[in-house]
């Protein structure tokens, strides 16, 4: 058996320092729970989705699509300030519904860097190696890429609120609006979280899955529109209105203006039972992908 | 106390057993699990995680259950897998936070204990650089460092000299042993390689095939064969003639003479034979890799030293 070997030195410092290796040291500090693990992690998502702590070049894309979440909002803003008027031109829910191409987008560059990243590199195991557990990851992963979709939404929202109030709009007129607009933000956060995410988690390669993400969200919408326009040129408002099920975001908006009174867009779903088949659609299509995702990463080797 | 302790542990996936009936006790230190590739190490390892449900048997590390405490071994474990597992877009100190945060480190404690394991492991300047550029040896040492960072009981090292070039294996083995031995962790370090961890463990467990082929510790291993070998520039049969005088029986491969070092003082003669004899001494090195006998009687072959 060999003797131990001396501990190697650091390099001198600059300015002719000494660092002195003082050995090793145990730790005997607290060691928080899982709690505070599967909270650190939320957070690490959150500020990755924005490229938060990370290089400049992975800051571009989230913050630029910001950007381009917020100029429609200052602009109308700008108008509604001008001109005068006593509403805004354009609802916050429907400015949610309007801007969802850039949500989508967001969702597909973003969706990847918070979860095809780990699986890609495969930090997976050293994650499953610690306290944590595989629902704790999946569940900390979604509600990152939720709060991020969340906050892209909020804030024009509210930089519209802002502009309404210079413009001498009563607030006890657009309170109510704005909290509903916040609602409906959260609602197309949760939807499009667990979508995005699944189908990220399935591919592993980072440019696979920005393209398989905005692929599958334009394919839904692209069909959702064709539904829509042939049933309307037959007449057919029943069939009209339950072609909003197959896209996320019709789905979320049906659900709005159905069960909230918020003013659609595009499809109404047609009577009392509509509402529950939209609010079924929602919550099984958001339940489904949470369970499909823990199927995922059961199935994620540990090596 | 014992480090490790399993009894008739098995893992089977479908028609293939990775473990089979494996009962062994180990005791703290630096223990070695040797095994061709294939044999069931890395599979051991995950079970005794508590990452892989064992098909049948039991084991308990560090006095719990793999089967009901996975949790509160993984939060004194540490685990460097085999394989590559660094981001390349993060550089190694926020990585190595992030991961002591992962263990449930408070965010400064997280930051001080990064810093500080890093530098045991031998990275300075370049952990504030992004991972992608690392070479190989950089590589294993960040890896080793998550393993660390939360300060566990015991860490599993798996094959982390794999890809290394000689001089980073040699490195690598220094700090395994640096850790048993300065840092008062334990480690669990499999190879396919039985003769670099000769010489950093404290014990050995071979398996081949899932079974359990030997468990010994080294010191009892290496002692107790100790051989000298001779190298001469020359033709070795007088040297072996006259050391037969001395009462020194040898026997020669070729330029090389083994001789059984039973007393030191036998350096001596052997220096002054060869000088009396005007031969050079090219070298005199204690024969290494005794430990390889061990597959020869325990029936395992395809092991390399």
């Amino acid at each position: 058996m060999s003797a131990p070997e001396q501990p190697q030195l650091p390099p001198q410092a600059a300015g002719g320092g000494v660092i002195h290796d003082i050995g090793y040291r145990h730790y005997d500090g607290p060691r928080l729970g899982t709690r505070y693990v599967q909270r650190s992690l939320f957070v690490d998502g959150l500020r990755g989705a924005y490229g938060l702590g990370r290089s400049m070049r992975s800051k571009i894309m989230p913050l630029l699509l910001l950007a381009a979440m917020c100029l429609p909002a200052i602009v109308l803003v700008v108008v509604t300030t001008v001109v005068g008027g006593d509403d805004l031109p354009l609802g916050y829910t429907e400015y949610l519904f309007n801007v969802q191409t850039v949500v989508a987008i967001f969702l597909a560059a973003q969706a990847p860097v918070l979860v095809s990243r780990d699986l890609r590199y495969r930090v997976v195991p050293l994650y499953f190696a610690r306290p944590l557990q595989r629902p704790q990851y999946v569940q900390a992963k979604l509600a990152a890429m939720t709060t991020a979709l969340f906050v892209l939404m909020a804030l024009p929202l509210v930089i519209m609120f802002a502009g309404a109030l210079l413009a001498k709009i009563p607030f006890s007129e657009q309170a109510p609006d704005l909290a509903l607009g916040l609602l409906a933000a959260l609602l197309y956060a949760v939807v499009l979280a667990g979508v995005g995410l699944l189908i990220a988690a399935f591919t592993p390669r980072r440019g696979l899955g920005v393209a398989a993400v905005i692929a599958v969200l334009l394919v839904l919408s692209g069909a959702q529109v064709a539904v829509w326009a042939i049933a309307d040129e037959l007449g057919n408002t029943t069939l009209a209105g339950l072609s909003g099920l197959i896209s996320p975001s019709t789905l979320v908006d049906g659900v709005l203006s159905s069960v909230l009174g918020a003013s659609s867009t595009v499809v109404e779903p047609p009577g009392t039972l509509g509402a529950v088949v939209f609010v079924a659609a929602a919550v099984l299509l958001v339940v489904g992908c949470y369970l499909a995702l823990l199927a995922r990463y059961r199935r994620v080797p540990t090596s | 106390m014992t480090l490790i302790s399993t009894r008739a542990l098995t893992k089977r996936f479908g028609a293939v057993t990775a473990v089979d009936d494996l009962t062994v006790d180990v005791a703290p230190g630096v223990v070695g699990l040797v095994g061709a590739n294939g044999a069931g190490k890395s599979t051991l390892l995950k079970m005794l995680l508590g990452l892989v449900p064992a098909t049948s048997g039991s084991a308990r590390l560090l006095d719990l259950d793999i089967a009901t405490e996975g949790t509160a071994i993984r939060e004194r474990v540490g685990y460097m897998p085999e394989h590559d597992c660094l981001p390349p877009d993060v550089t190694a100190t926020e990585f190595i936070v992030h991961m002591a945060r992962m263990s449930g480190l408070p965010t400064t404690a997280a930051r001080e204990r990064s810093a500080d394991t890093l530098r045991h492991v031998g990275l300075y300047e370049e952990r504030y650089r992004p991972m992608g550029g690392y070479s190989t040896g950089m590589r294993q040492r960040v890896k080793l460092a998550q393993a660390l960072v939360h300060d566990p009981d015991l860490v599993m090292l798996d094959e982390p000299t794999n890809g290394l070039d000689p001089a980073g294996r040699d490195d690598m083995l220094g700090l395994i042993r640096r850790i048993g031995a300065e840092f008062g962790i334990s480690v669990l370090v499999t190879s396919h390689l039985l003769g670099e961890l000769e010489r950093v463990c404290d014990s050995v467990v071979v398996v081949d095939g899932g079974r359990l082929l030997r468990h010994s510790s080294t010191v009892a291993m290496t002692t107790e064969t100790t051989a000298l070998l001779v190298e001469v520039d020359g033709d070795v049969t007088p040297l072996a003639a006259l050391l037969e005088q001395r009462g020194v029986p040898s026997r020669s491969h070729g330029r090389q003479l083994e001789v059984q070092l039973d007393d030191d003082a036998l350096l001596d003669l052997i220096r002054d034979a060869v000088a009396g004899l005007d031969l050079g001494l090219v070298r005199m090195e204690r024969r290494r890799h005794r430990m390889s006998e061990l597959f020869a009687t325990g029936g395992g072959s395809h092991v390399g030293t």
